[in-house]
C-alpha cells in the first residue's frame, strides 16, 4: 500500500512544457512514475517527453484516465489551474509552485473541499512513494522503500529527515511535503490520519516549524486518534519574534507559534520529540525497537 | 509588505471609510503649512514608521499652533524612533502625519486577518480598543468578537450587525459600523491584504463611528497584481542587508551570534540555526539561498554574511534537491577570490551532486573544512568559532 500515490497512479502535469514542468516531468518518468500526459493550453495534440499534451485538463483526464495532477505553472496562474483540475473530478492535485497569493488559496481551498478533491501544497516538494511514484522536486535517490511515513512543512528539511531514516536502514512508505504557506491544501492532520490507516506504515515522522498553530492542533488530534509511534521535530527554536524566516508561514506573531509551545503540545500527546535535528533517524529507530 | 499609516488612510478614504483629515509632511516647512491646509489650532502629530508602539516611544503628540508643528517636525524628521517593536537602532522617520483631532467618547478595536485554522479572513472586534490587543486575546478571549468571511461570497451585512450589537452600539451607529465593516472587507479582498487593523476605532462625542488609526499589511506574493501598492513600498523602513539579499533571491535575517549560516531552504536554514545553538554555538544569521541559486548569488550570500563583523566562522549546509552542490561549490570558490574569506568555513553537502561538489572544493586547494554529516559539520563550526573568539 502506501498513501496517496503508488505504482498504479496515473499522473497529468499541468504546465508540462514550461522549464520546471519539463525538468521534473523528465525526472518523474526516469523514476518510473506513470506520467501519462500534460496540459499546456494551445499545445494540445503535440507530444512532449514522449507523452501527449492536451489543451485542457478535462480532455487530459478523459483521454488518459488520470487520477492525479501536478502543477508547475507560475504562481499567478495557480488558482486557475487548481480550479480547472478539481472541476474534472480528479482525486488529488499536487501544487509545487511557490508564491501563490494567500487570498487565492482561501478560494482554492474552499472549492477543492466542496468538490471532494484533495490538494497538497502549494510551495511544497511534492509526494513520493519510494520505488513506485515520484511527484515533485525531491531528489529520488535519497529515498528507499520502507514502512516509515514522513510529513513535513518544509522542502530540504524533509530531505534531511528522509536521509536520516534511510541511513538507519529503514525506508519510507510515503513522504508528503505539505508546504510552508499559511493556507496549505492539506495539513498535518489530513496526512497523519492517512498514515494511521495505512497497513504499510509502522511509524510516522512529522517535521514542523514555527508559526501558526497547526502543530498544536495536530497534537490534539494525535492524542485522540493516532496509535502508531510518532517522532516530531520543529524547526525555528532560535528564530526571533516577528521576523519572517523565509517561509510565508514561519513567523512568530504575538508570542504565539513558538517551537517551545509546539514541542510541549506534542510531548503531551505522547509524541517522541527531537530537539537535535541530526537525531531524527536515531529517534525513529528507538521508537521501533 | 507594510504600508505607512498615511498611505493606509489614503486607501481608507478611497473606499469611503471615515478617517480624519490629515496631511503628510517630509520637511519642517511642509509641517507648518499643514496648519493652513487643515485649519484649526490643535492637531495630532504622528511619526510614520513601520513599527507599533509609537505612542509610548514619544512618536505621537498633540500639538498646538504652528510652533507646535515646527517643534514636532524638527524633533523627529531625519531621526530614528525606537519602540518596543524595533531593534536598538530604531526606524528612520522621513514622514510625519498631521491630523485633525477627534473628540473620543469610546474606543474599540477592529482588525481583519487571514486565520490559518479556520482558513478564512476573520474580522475581530473588541470593546478593549487602544490597548495591546494580543494581551486581551490572551487574558480575556471572550472580549474579542469574531466574524468569519466566506472566501466565495464575501462579507455580509448581518455579520457587521452582529459585531456592532455585540460592541454595544445603537441605532445609526450600527449602520455606520456595518458600512465600515463591509468596506474594510472589500478593501482587504481587493488589495490582497494580509492584515488590516483599526486600533482604535472610536465613537466620537457626536456619536459617529470613526477610524482613528489605520494599519495595512499587503501579501507580498500578490504585489504582481497590486502595482500601485508595490509603488508605496518604503525601502528605508527595511533592513538594508535584508533588502540587499532579497535582490539576489536570498532570504536573510540578521541575528546576534557569531556563526554565519548559508543554507538552502527556509526550514533547513532554521533547523541549522537551531542545531548550532544545540551544540553550544550562536548563529549570526538566517540565510536561505533559495531554489534558483547560481554562482553569483552564492558569492553575494558570502559577502552579506561576512559583512557582519561579529562572524567568526561560517557553516554552509546544502541538501541539494533542485539545487546542485556543484553550483554552490563554484560560488564558494568564486567568493574566496572576490571577497577574501578570512574566517574558517565548514561545508556539508548532501543530495544532488554532493560528491562532485566536494571534489570541486577539494581540487580548488582552498582551506575549507569538509564535514561528512550535519552533526559533524555543526560541531566543527562551533569549535572553529570558539577557537577564534
Amino acid at each position: 500500500m502506501s498513501i496517496l500515490v503508488d505504482k498504479h497512479t496515473r499522473l497529468i502535469c499541468q504546465g508540462i512544457t514550461g522549464s520546471q514542468g519539463t525538468l521534473h516531468s523528465r525526472q518523474a518518468l526516469e523514476y518510473g512514475t506513470q506520467l501519462v500526459g500534460g496540459v499546456t493550453p494551445g499545445k494540445g495534440g503535440t507530444a512532449h517527453l514522449g507523452v501527449p499534451v492536451f489543451d485542457t485538463m478535462q480532455e487530459a483526464v478523459n483521454s488518459t484516465g488520470a487520477t492525479v495532477s501536478v502543477i508547475y505553472v507560475p504562481a499567478q496562474f495557480c488558482l486557475d489551474s487548481i480550479l480547472e483540475a478539481c472541476n474534472t473530478g480528479i482525486e488529488l492535485i499536487v501544487c509545487i509552485t511557490e508564491g501563490v497569493p494567500t487570498l487565492d488559496m482561501l478560494k482554492a481551498k474552499a472549492i477543492v473541499d466542496s468538490l471532494g478533491s484533495r490538494l497538497i501544497g502549494p510551495n511544497c516538494p511534492g509526494v513520493i512513494t519510494p520505488g513506485q511514484c515520484k511527484i515533485g522536486i525531491m531528489p529520488g535517490d535519497i529515498h528507499q522503500p520502507g514502512r516509515i511515513g514522513i510529513v513535513s512543512r518544509s522542502g530540504t528539511l524533509t530531505y534531511e529527515a528522509v536521509k536520516q531514516v534511510s541511513d538507519q536502514g529503514l525506508g519510507q512508505s510515503t513522504c508528503v511535503g505539505i508546504g510552508g504557506d499559511p493556507i496549505p491544501g492539506s495539513n498535518f492532520i489530513d496526512v497523519i490520519s492517512l498514515f494511521e490507516q495505512d497497513d504499510d506504515t509502522d511509524a510516522i515522522v512529522m517535521v514542523g516549524e514555527i508559526g501558526g498553530t497547526a502543530e498544536e492542533e495536530t497534537a490534539e488530534f494525535i492524542k485522540d486518534f493516532v496509535t502508531k509511534p510518532m517522532v516530531a521535530y520543529i524547526a525555528g527554536a532560535t528564530a526571533p519574534k516577528g521576523k519572517r524566516m523565509g517561509h510565508a508561514g514561519a513567523i512568530i506573531a504575538g508570542g504565539k507559534g513558538t517551537a517551545a509551545e509546539k514541542y510541549e503540545a506534542l510531548d503531551r500527546a505522547g509524541v517522541v520529540t527531537v530537539r537535535n535535528l541530526a537525531g531524527i533517524g536515531d529517534a525513529i529507530r528507538e521508537c521501533l525497537s | 509588505m507594510n504600508l505607512h499609516e498615511f498611505q493606509a488612510k489614503e486607501l481608507f478614504r478611497e473606499y469611503g471609510i471615515p478617517v480624519s483629515g490629515g496631511v503628510v509632511a517630509t520637511s519642517v516647512d511642509e509641517a507648518v503649512d499643514a496648519s493652513e491646509r487643515l485649519g484649526g489650532n490643535r492637531w495630532a502629530c504622528k511619526v510614520q514608521v513601520h513599527a507599533g508602539g509609537r505612542g509610548k516611544a514619544g512618536g505621537v503628540k498633540l500639538v498646538e499652533g504652528s510652533d507646535g508643528l515646527r517643534d514636532f517636525a524638527s524633533t523627529w524628521l531625519g531621526k530614528r524612533l525606537v519602540t518596543q517593536q524595533t531593534d536598538q537602532l530604531g526606524q528612520p522617520v522621513n514622514h510625519i502625519y498631521i491630523e485633525e483631532l477627534a473628540d473620543i467618547d469610546r474606543e474599540f478595536y477592529l482588525g481583519l486577518v487571514v486565520d490559518r485554522s479556520s482558513q478564512r479572513v476573520v474580522v475581530m472586534a473588541s470593546t478593549e480598543g487602544g490597548v495591546e490587543i494580543e494581551k486581551v486575546a490572551e487574558e480575556s478571549p471572550e472580549k474579542i468578537l469574531k466574524a468569519q468571511i466566506d472566501p466565495l461570497v464575501g462579507a455580509q451585512s448581518y455579520q457587521g450587525r452582529e459585531l456592532a450589537f455585540g460592541l454595544g452600539l445603537q441605532n445609526g451607529q450600527v449602520r455606520e459600523f456595518t458600512e465600515i465593516f463591509l468596506r474594510l472587507s472589500r478593501l482587504f479582498q481587493e488589495l490582497d491584504c494580509s492584515l488590516v487593523e483599526v486600533n482604535p476605532l472610536v465613537l466620537t462625542s457626536e456619536g459617529r463611528v470613526h477610524c482613528l488609526d489605520a494599519k495595512i499589511n499587503v501579501d507580498s506574493n500578490a504585489l504582481y497584481r497590486q502595482s500601485r501598492l508595490a509603488d508605496m513600498r518604503d525601502p528605508e523602513q527595511e533592513d538594508e542587508r535584508e533588502a540587499q539579499a532579497s535582490e539576489f533571491g536570498l532570504s536573510y535575517v540578521a541575528l546576534d551570534g557569531n556563526i554565519g549560516c548559508m543554507v538552502n531552504g527556509a526550514g533547513l536554514a532554521m533547523g541549522t540555526m537551531d542545531l548550532v545553538k544545540y551544540y553550544g554555538g550562536n548563529p549570526a544569521n538566517f540565510l536561505d539561498v533559495g531554489g534558483a541559486v547560481n554562482k553569483s548569488s552564492v558569492s553575494e550570500a558570502f559577502k552579506i554574511i561576512l559583512d557582519d563583523s561579529d562572524v567568526r566562522a561560517v557553516l554552509i549546509n546544502i541538501f541539494g534537491g533542485i539545487v546542485s552542490c556543484v553550483v554552490i561549490a563554484e560560488g564558494i570558490v568564486e567568493a574566496y577570490k572576490e571577497v577574501g574569506v578570512e574566517v574558517p568555513v565548514v561545508v556539508r553537502f548532501d543530495g544532488n551532486s554532493a560528491e562532485q561538489g566536494r571534489a570541486f572544493l577539494q581540487s580548488s586547494g582552498l582551506d575549507i573544512i569538509a564535514a561528512s554529516t550535519l552533526q559533524d559539520a555543526t560541531q566543527k563550526v562551533v569549535e572553529a568559532a570558539e577557537s577564534i573568539s
